[in-house]
């Protein structure tokens, strides 16, 4: 036991949940059959929490594409881009993304996760300060911790926070780099980004915005939160991901920066890692077009979204604070967590746990994500069986016309 | 901004109870998770509030550093000292 001895409490956690048979942290999909459904322990099984937002994991054109690139190109670039060489594949993706997003360059990483600790720990250099909301995701957290600026976190969507912030560095020397999310993925609420924004422009200070759940999500023609808000010219850094609403893997950043080119000789998680594969960018690529020219997925999920979060409020559970693709409902506790995680997978749908840390306040979410592939079938369905699950462990009352339908959890905006 | 040490420790104490919301013995030597028992997410809280009362910003590697009470106060005392 030794070396695993500081363990010892979750590792007793996680075992009473393997031995309870019933582990959200630890499920396996014997095979996935479409965007949204699977085959979970032997049963069809609806899923509704694969952050698979515009459906594309199965869309025939983006398969085409990427089963091309790995007959021409190979299966992987065997190592890194600055002491491997890159390919046209990863050339022709980040041009792509410059231009969906307006910008002169663009630059993509192995997965989301390494382009924050990419960015973040590049930006950002001993004398400087980054600013963190502090419900950022473990990415943001760790991309802060591997670099050498000084680090504080601000209350979650709070411009004045932000303010005070930037007012106690104001006479300090080094660059401020404040960095946000588009949708927070643990209640799907949205940053406050024109307040931000108008912060930043006061104090002079650096703003990157994470896109990972809200690129083709929010926004005119899908760019994200800054594209909806309005305040483009504003957000110096685009983050984003290609394992959400791209459904494939892989992470970016976008900026119209002068000498941003650096980045690619300073940021550590981008050069020492292998580049990503051919069939990985050209999936990646062409379900980028797909969004581009399929607006109406776009619109399909919000509906998908709304329809949820509505009917999710009116069977009485609290949910989030705005109807958005992520739809969480609060529990009492963690064991009522997987107690109704598991009550719902054994009736055929998967959802997720989340928990703090990784939750804001404390709180036990049961996380669900809609796609634009959902029926409006699967999602009534979905609908019933939290219903049903619900009504079974006493978490809502047990007729609609006796619950309030308007739980939402108001703190967190 | 008051810097004596006394008067720091005290706002620090009468925050410290106002979030614990029961009579709780503290001194310097007040271990914040093991005797307080209070888990990441609510030190968290606690030091933002702090922070708000004090006008201060206090730096995530310094908030890790932190195990007892007393350590909390001359972290504080530092950063204020240099404003
Ligand atoms: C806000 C945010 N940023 C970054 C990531 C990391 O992205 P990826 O899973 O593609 O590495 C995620 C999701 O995991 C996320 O929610």
């Amino acid at each position: 036991m030794g070396l695993f001895a500081k363990y010892a409490p979750l590792a007793a956690q996680y075992r009473q949940l393997e031995e309870a048979g019933s582990n959200p942290f630890n499920v396996s999909f014997e095979t996935v059959l479409s965007p949204t459904e699977a085959i979970i322990g032997g049963r069809a099984t609806l899923l509704l929490g694969t952050n698979n937002y515009l459906g594309l994991t199965y869309d025939p054109a983006v398969i085409a594409k990427s089963v091309e690139a790995v007959e021409l190109s190979g299966t992987g670039t065997t190592g890194s881009r600055i002491a491997n060489g890159s390919y046209e594949g990863h050339r022709g993706l980040e041009r792509a993304l410059a231009d969906f997003y307006g910008r002169r360059h663009g630059m993509v990483f192995s997965t989301g996760y390494q382009a924050n600790l990419g960015i973040l720990s590049a930006l950002a250099g001993k004398d400087d300060h980054l600013i963190l909301d502090a419900d950022s995701h473990a990415s943001i957290y760790d991309g802060a911790r591997l670099g050498h600026a000084q680090v504080t976190r601000f209350r979650h969507n709070s411009p004045e926070d932000l303010a005070n912030r930037l007012r106690r560095l104001k006479d300090v020397p080094g660059d401020k780099v404040i960095v946000v999310e588009g949708i927070y993925s643990m209640l799907g609420d949205t940053a406050p980004l024109k307040e931000f924004a108008a912060v930043k422009r006061e104090y002079g200070a650096y703003l990157v915005v994470d896109e990972a759940h809200s690129l083709g999500v929010l926004g005119a023609t899908g760019r994200g939160l800054a594209e909806e808000a309005g305040v483009e010219a504003d957000v110096d850094f685009i983050v984003g991901t290609f394992s959400k609403s791209l459904g494939g893997v892989g992470g970016f950043c976008v900026a119209d920066i002068e000498g941003f080119d650096i980045l690619r000789v300073v940021s550590r998680p981008y050069m020492f890692t292998a580049s990503l594969p051919p069939s990985v960018m050209a999936a990646a690529l062409e379900a980028l077009n797909q969004l581009r020219l399929r607006p109406a997925l776009r619109h399909q999920l919000m509906s998908n979204a709304r329809r949820l979060y509505n009917g999710l409020a009116a069977l009485g559970f609290t949910v989030g604070p705005e109807p958005s693709p992520v739809v969480s409902t609060v529990m009492p506790d963690p064991e009522t967590a997987f107690a109704f995680w598991s009550r719902l997978l054994s009736l055929g749908l998967y959802t997720n746990v989340s928990l703090p840390p990784a939750t804001p306040k404390g709180l036990a979410l049961l996380r669900s994500s809609v796609s634009a592939a959902h029926s409006t079938a699967q999602i009534d369905h979905a609908i019933g069986l939290f219903a049903e699950a619900g009504r079974e462990l006493g978490l809502i009352p047990l007729s609609q016309a006796a619950a309030r339908g308007d739980a939402y959890l108001a703190a967190a905006k | 901004m008051q810097d004596s040490g006394g008067d720091l420790q005290e706002i620090i104490f009468e925050t410290l109870r106002g979030a614990l919301k029961r009579p709780v013995e503290l001194s310097e030597r007040t271990h914040i998770v093991d005797d307080l028992g209070l888990d990441s997410v609510a030190v968290m809280d606690f030091v933002m509030e702090l922070e708000d009362r004090l006008d201060v910003s206090v730096p995530l590697d310094r908030i890790a550093e932190i195990e007892t009470l007393g350590d909390l106060v001359k972290a504080l005392r530092e950063l204020m000292a240099r404003v």
